[in-house]
């Protein structure tokens, strides 16, 4: 039987917050991805019970290396495991990357909106990756990025340092929502994203943005939603659910 | 089987012998939502029975609820390898709405709100081992449990107890159903593992 | 809220049928003639089988069952599919 599943190697393991974890993996016979496609993590227990699970490529590596950043969550079957059980030297079975649609292309020379909520920040991280690390000649390289990261609070907030440093490039600006917790001193209350915060942080309808939302399904659902309403075409807007993790906007 | 990580162990509990083969034991009620979840208003709601002659038996919300009521205890077992023991439900026995039903048929279809159908045979459904269950835990069934009434086959894996039923239909022959006629056996027993054809 | 996630998560699944991402490609439905690419119908993974349905009317494009030793995958609510070459 022809199947996808294939052996990765867990190479290296970084706590990325106090509930998330980054995996490096190497998976022999990979050249390299688009940004924004993900893989399907399958575990299988010594008695034979299989749980399989999709995770966004977090890097844009040309080679066969790539990393996924995974949230734990209370009660969950796989992502406990995947933040506390996995070391380095651990075989995983992989089948992907997978997804052609959910993707950014450096041929496309629009600007681009990603709207991240919580882990939902992995595969357009591998775009602002890619867009960073894009061959200065084609069409994206120049193209301005924008990311709206919707998190709980600071320190849950993945790649902090690495997206500090791009921001600083003209090509990206980062705006972040804190739901729960805003950094000391922070002007604005941490409260949920909303329409009118969403209008002004994102791209002008008059600039026409590809726009990649990812994270829980209720935060994609209405973000999307508000954009529509906004008067953005919705076959500009991109999305990729996460499913149930409780947290809406 | 593939490769195995060693402190993995699911969501699976220990085996226990009040458990059908290949089940584990769970707490809570999982969802298993395939599609939007139909809402029903009890005035829209109504539930019939046809037979081959494609005579209707048909019951209002509140002529069902003035049936005799049954309360039961029953294990359940889903296919996707959850088991839940001792839930409690109180609904109609299906011996009660077929009483005025004259039928030759063997099979039947269970038909729901949203589209869903299952085959059981009719044997399976009278004899005190199936009902058309409005409530549980001692409260109205919620509609991402199959409210305001589903199909409980206890006997049979869990997605024969169709949610959000409105209807059976006899059959002369059995045909399958919503999953049946997708890789789900015909029949269902959890105790002989009949998951797939 | 019904918990569904985008047809794009099913390119792993559906990888198994098909040599090329058949998630870029454009559907039909059956019921109502929406036309879009499958990555953006309701994809409803946690069940019985994984569903993929119209965002237009609801009904049912694609089901596929994994019942370990075979895949089953049934396409009767998609009148139509349609592919792009690279
Ligand atoms: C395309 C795609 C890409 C994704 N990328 C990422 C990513 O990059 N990073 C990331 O962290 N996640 C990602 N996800 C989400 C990921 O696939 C998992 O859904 C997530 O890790 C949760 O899996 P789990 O097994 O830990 O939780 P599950 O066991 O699936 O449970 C999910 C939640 O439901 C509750 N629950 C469900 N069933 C039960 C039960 N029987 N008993 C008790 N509680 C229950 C749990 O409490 C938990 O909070 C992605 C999803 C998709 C579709
Ligand atoms: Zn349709």
């Amino acid at each position: 039987m022809r199947t996808g599943w294939r052996v990765a190697e867990v190479i290296g393991v970084s706590q990325e917050t106090r509930t998330a974890r980054t995996l490096r993996l190497r998976l022999p016979g990979l050249t390299g991805h688009r940004a924004g496609q993900h893989v399907d993590v399958r575990l299988t227990a010594p008695d034979g019970y299989t749980a399989v699970r999709s995770y966004s490529v977090a890097s844009a590596l040309p080679g066969d290396e790539l990393e996924l950043t995974v949230e734990e969550l209370d009660e969950g079957e796989v992502s406990p495991y995947l933040v506390h059980g996995v070391s380095v030297g651990d075989q995983l079975e992989v089948r992907g990357p997978v997804g052609g649609w959910f993707v950014w292309d450096p041929a496309d020379p629009s600007p681009v909106q990603l709207i991240a909520g919580g882990s939902g920040v992995v595969p357009l991280m591998a775009m602002i990756r890619a867009h960073a690390a894009a061959d200065p000649a084609s069409p994206g390289a120049t193209a301005e990025f924008r990311l709206l990261y919707s998190v709980r609070s600071p320190d849950a907030a993945y790649y902090g340092a690495e997206l500090d440093e791009l921001a600083g490039s003209d090509l990206l600006t980062v705006t972040y929502v804190y739901t729960r917790e805003a950094p000391a001193g922070s002007p604005v209350p941490p409260g949920r994203l909303d329409a009118r915060a969403l209008s002004i942080a994102v791209l002008p309808v008059s600039a026409n943005p590809a726009f990649f939302i990812c994270g829980a399904t209720a935060f994609v659902e209405t973000v999307a939603d508000w954009l529509v309403q906004a008067g953005y075409p919705a076959d500009r807007i991109k999305t990729e659910r996460y499913g149930g993790m409780g947290s809406t906007p | 089987m593939g490769i195995v990580s060693p402190g993995f162990f699911g969501r699976r509990r220990q085996g226990d012998p009040a458990l059908p083969p290949g089940q584990y034991l769970t707490e809570s009620f999982p969802v298993l939502s395939a599609g939007p979840t139909p809402r029903i208003a009890p005035e829209e709601w109504e539930f019939t029975i046809t037979t081959e002659t494609g005579q209707v038996h048909r019951w209002s919300w509140d002529e069902f609820l003035a049936l005799k009521q049954d309360d039961v205890t029953q294990d359940i077992h889903c296919v996707t390898s959850w088991s839940k023991l001792g839930t409690s439900w109180r609904g109609v026995s299906l011996d009660t709405l077929f009483e005025s039903v004259e039928s030759d048929c063997e099979f039947t279809m269970a038909h729901s709100y949203g589209g869903y159908t299952t085959n059981v045979p009719l044997d399976d459904l009278l004899g005190g081992k199936a009902w058309i269950a409005h409530e549980f835990d001692g409260e109205a069934l919620e509609p991402a449990h199959g409210g305001p009434a589903r199909l409980l086959v206890p006997h049979l894996y869990f997605w024969k107890s169709a949610k959000w039923v409105r209807g059976l239909e006899l059959l002369r022959q059995d045909e399958p159903g919503f999953w049946e006629s997708n890789g789900y056996h015909m029949y269902g027993d959890p105790w002989r593992e009949e998951r797939y054809w | 809220m019904t918990d569904y996630l985008d047809g794009n998560a099913a390119a792993g699944p559906l990888s198994e049928f098909f040599a090329i991402d058949v998630t870029t490609a454009r559907g039909r439905c059956l019921h109502c003639g929406r036309t879009d690419a499958l990555a953006t119908a309701q994809l409803y993974p946690n069940s019985h089988g994984l569903l993929l349905r119209c965002p237009g009317c609801t009904e049912i494009l694609l089901r596929l069952v994994d019942t370990g030793d075979t895949v089953c995958l049934d396409l009767h609510g998609l009148s139509f599919v349609e592919l792009h070459r690279d």
